[in-house]
């Protein structure tokens, strides 16, 4: 049911963000995305703290549209935030594999998608309009194109080499 | 003027119904629904009430508003498909323990699932090993997850009824659930408990927290003395359970029943209504000639108090040191009966309430209703549940014989038993104020304007002259509309002296404990008119006649809010925002 995702956060950024965005109903979307974009994720005392801000939300509310949305997350991201397509062109060429290996490589349980050691997440996204390149994986905004299990165990070793050197 | 629409090949006459499911419902025709209430929002989300219109094809008739000439059939090959669909699909998904729920025979699913013949369902859905776990943490409410069928009927009456959305859909899709922020328990967020949401319940998703057997073990233990008292709304709808009107008093036969079950002593919370009015009119009068605290909040609703501790303690100064009528009654039972009745002493003697309310099992276990360590009111049963307890007990309360109950607590006024619905407990102020202050009769003694407790009934005023003091009254139902009228009272514009707040749309006959009612608006209507009716057939109708009470004051109390009434009949509150999940000020 619930996760424990809390953690002390700062205030005075939320409200920063709410009153720069209008403390309006119509303003949630808006309000939590820059909330996301500050701390990497929605912390749950963000969500809370947002509901009892605007009037007319609740914070069971607010978590509803929290939880309704792809977009948003309530688990901390990765360092490196994998988005693996699985639009229907990278479906059908093989995108599955390459995400089954890279939940198999962090040892992600069903409901996880970030590593324990904080670096990577992995999530599948439903099609980044780049089918000719399928099956596309996207790391912190780069295009990986044309990607299979071998290739993305190359793309991932560099990266775990990258933050073993420092 | 009325238009007309053909259902079923028949010429039916409508009028202003706001939907088609309605205009079929007074024309003698029925169709399904889950998520439909008439007091709430139509939402159209369980597809139950589908009928199939011609030059239309199927639609859902919660959601389409009456035309003329329509031709409608209720009952199709194509709607009995649609509706077995449905609750097939509802019912894969669903915990089908039905023989062990709660709502057993009060069950919506259940009933539609015997009628439309499911014997079979041919999906696979969720396993007991994906139940989720059920919340039974709080003294009120159980949230079993398992058994939602997301017709959001509950989300709805939370948000429109009480205004602060304690319950929310979360996640999305087959995921979907409604739950609290997060998926905390209802105990650790700012629910108020009204029961608002398990009324219009229509599984076993949400239901009251049974104290049956607690009761069961009170009254079977010989060494234990047990008095009951009822709320003035009970009476007016306990007989529903039984195939009486809804409105009929059941008083007397109640009276019979709870001595048949083996209650020692019968009492009645009716007694103690008056007794608040002597006490919070006389606190009324003593803030008005101070000017101090008003406008003054009545605190007879405990999902009002509540509401208020968590969400504007700001404003407690306000709401009168007076405990609910029950919250009085319990303490001068415990003190008072082993003076008149032999064999009962403090230690043995057990209180327990019949109330409409699932707020009051919150109430019972606050520590300021504590005294010597224990509480004082022991047990709270609702509506329900002693319909449950009678019936277990194999008693007809439609045939039983009517008895009196056991002085002194038993005589009421009017006043007393108009408390149950929305504007009671202001107009038996009122009558009292009025005659205290200006020591002349009050002959007319119906406060109409203060009466009424349908949809367009919520907030409610009145300009009562107390010999040249103009006093403005006002009276809301549901915590949505309280908390306009406490806006007006931050931004400084109030002009009202009293506000009388019940969190149940309609008052206490409407409460979260009360036989269920979601369906019909008219109901609660004739509850109401059954008080009332009540009101007028009594000889007394203003509580400081009542001679109970006079004797109580004269042999014991002395006079209203005296240092010994303030000891049994008053409580304190507390600021209970500070330790909220909502606070967020020391973080």
């Amino acid at each position: 049911m619930s996760t424990d995702t809390s953690c002390a956060i700062n205030y005075k950024k939320v409200d920063d963000i709410i009153a720069s965005i209008g403390a309006k109903k119509q303003n949630l979307i808006a309000i939590l995305q820059k909330v996301q974009e500050e701390f990497r994720f929605l912390p749950q005392e963000a969500i809370a703290y947002i509901g009892t801000k605007i009037d007319g939300l609740s914070p069971a509310e607010v978590y509803g549209v929290a939880t309704f949305y792809a977009q948003f997350s309530l688990e901390p991201k990765g360092k490196y935030e994998i988005k693996c397509c699985d639009g229907t062109a990278c479906h059908v060429r093989g995108s599955m594999p390459v995400y089954t290996y890279l939940t198999q490589r962090f040892n992600l349980e069903e409901g996880k998608f970030t590593s324990k050691d904080g670096l990577f997440s992995v999530e599948t996204v439903s099609c980044l309009g780049a089918c000719g390149l399928a099956p596309v994986v996207v790391i912190n905004g780069k295009v990986y194109p044309q990607m299979t299990t071998d290739a993305i165990k190359i793309v991932i070793d560099t990266l775990v080499a990258k933050e073993q050197e420092g | 003027m009325a238009n007309t629409l053909f259902i079923n090949n028949k010429e039916c006459e409508y009028t202003n119904e706001p939907n088609l499911l309605e205009v079929i419902r007074n024309n003698g025709f029925n169709v399904p629904t889950f998520c439909y209430r008439p007091d709430l929002t139509q939402y159209g989300a369980c597809r139950m009430c589908v009928v199939e219109i011609e030059g239309r094809g199927l639609q859902s008739s919660c959601t389409m508003p009456p035309e003329p000439g329509l031709k409608i059939h209720t009952n199709t090959e194509r709607t009995r498909r649609v509706r077995k669909i449905v609750l097939e699909l509802l019912l894969a998904n669903h915990d089908r323990e039905c023989t062990t729920c709660n709502k057993s025979g009060n069950c919506e699913l259940q009933k539609y699932a015997q009628e439309y013949g499911i014997e079979d369902i041919r999906f696979a859905g969720k396993k007991p090993q994906d139940f989720l776990p059920i919340d039974n943490l709080n003294p009120s409410i159980v949230r079993d997850p398992n058994k939602c069928i997301l017709c959001g009927a509950c989300v709805r009456a939370c948000s429109e009824f009480q205004g602060h959305s304690v319950l929310g859909f979360a996640n999305r899709g087959s995921k979907t659930v409604v739950q609290p922020f997060a998926g905390r328990t209802l105990g650790s967020v700012d629910c108020v408990f009204c029961g608002q949401c398990q009324a219009v319940c229509p599984t076993g998703a949400l239901t009251i927290k049974s104290d049956i057997e607690r009761v069961w073990g009170l009254i079977n233990d010989k060494d234990k003395k047990v008095a009951v008292q009822m709320a003035p709304s009970v009476r007016v709808a306990l007989g529903e359970e039984f195939g009486l009107n809804p409105g009929e008093n059941v008083i007397g036969k109640l009276n019979a029943a709870l001595r048949q079950l083996g209650f020692d002593l019968i009492f009645d919370t009716n007694f103690a209504a008056d007794l608040t009015i002597m006490e919070e009119a006389n606190e009324f009068i003593e803030r008005l000639n101070k000017g101090e605290n008003l406008p003054l909040f009545t605190s007879c609703c405990p999902a009002w108090v509540r509401y208020l501790e968590t969400h504007h303690p700001e404003l407690l100064n306000h709401l009168s040191t007076c405990k609910s009528p029950e919250g009085m009654l319990s303490p001068v039972i415990k003190e008072l009966v082993p003076k008149y009745y032999e064999g009962y002493d403090k230690e043995n003697l057990y209180v327990v309430s019949i109330m409409p309310c699932t707020a009051k099992k919150a109430e019972a276990i606050r520590s300021q209703l504590m005294k010597d360590g224990r509480f004082e009111t022991d047990v709270v049963l609702t509506t329900q549940e002693i319909a449950k307890m009678i019936k277990s007990a194999g008693i007809n309360l439609a045939k039983i014989k009517p008895e009196k109950n056991d002085s002194p607590f038993g005589q009421y006024t009017g006043a007393g038993t108009i408390f149950g619905a929305s504007g009671g407990v202001a107009e038996a102020a009122v009558r009292t104020a009025y005659e205290l202050v200006t020591k002349e009769t009050l002959t007319n003694l119906d406060f109409k304007p203060l009466r009424g407790v349908d949809k367009t009934h919520r907030t409610k005023e009145a300009i009562v002259d107390i010999k040249g003091t103009k006093i403005k009254v006002r009276v809301v139902s549901t915590l949505k509309e309280a908390e306009k009228s406490l806006r007006e009272l931050i931004e400084g514009k109030a002009d009202y002296q009293l506000l009388e707040v019940m969190a149940c749309p309609g008052g206490c006959i409407n409460g979260g404990g009360q036989p269920r009612s979601c369906d019909d608006s008219k109901i609660k209507e004739l509850r109401a008119e059954g008080l009332y009716k009540e009101d007028i057939e009594l000889p007394l109708r203003k509580s400081h006649e009542n001679p109970d009470i006079q004797k109580l004051y004269n042999e014991f109390l002395e006079k209203p809010n005296s240092h010994k009434a303030h000891e049994l009949l008053h409580t304190t509150y507390s600021d209970m925002f500070k330790n909220s999940y909502k606070d967020f000020s020391n973080k």
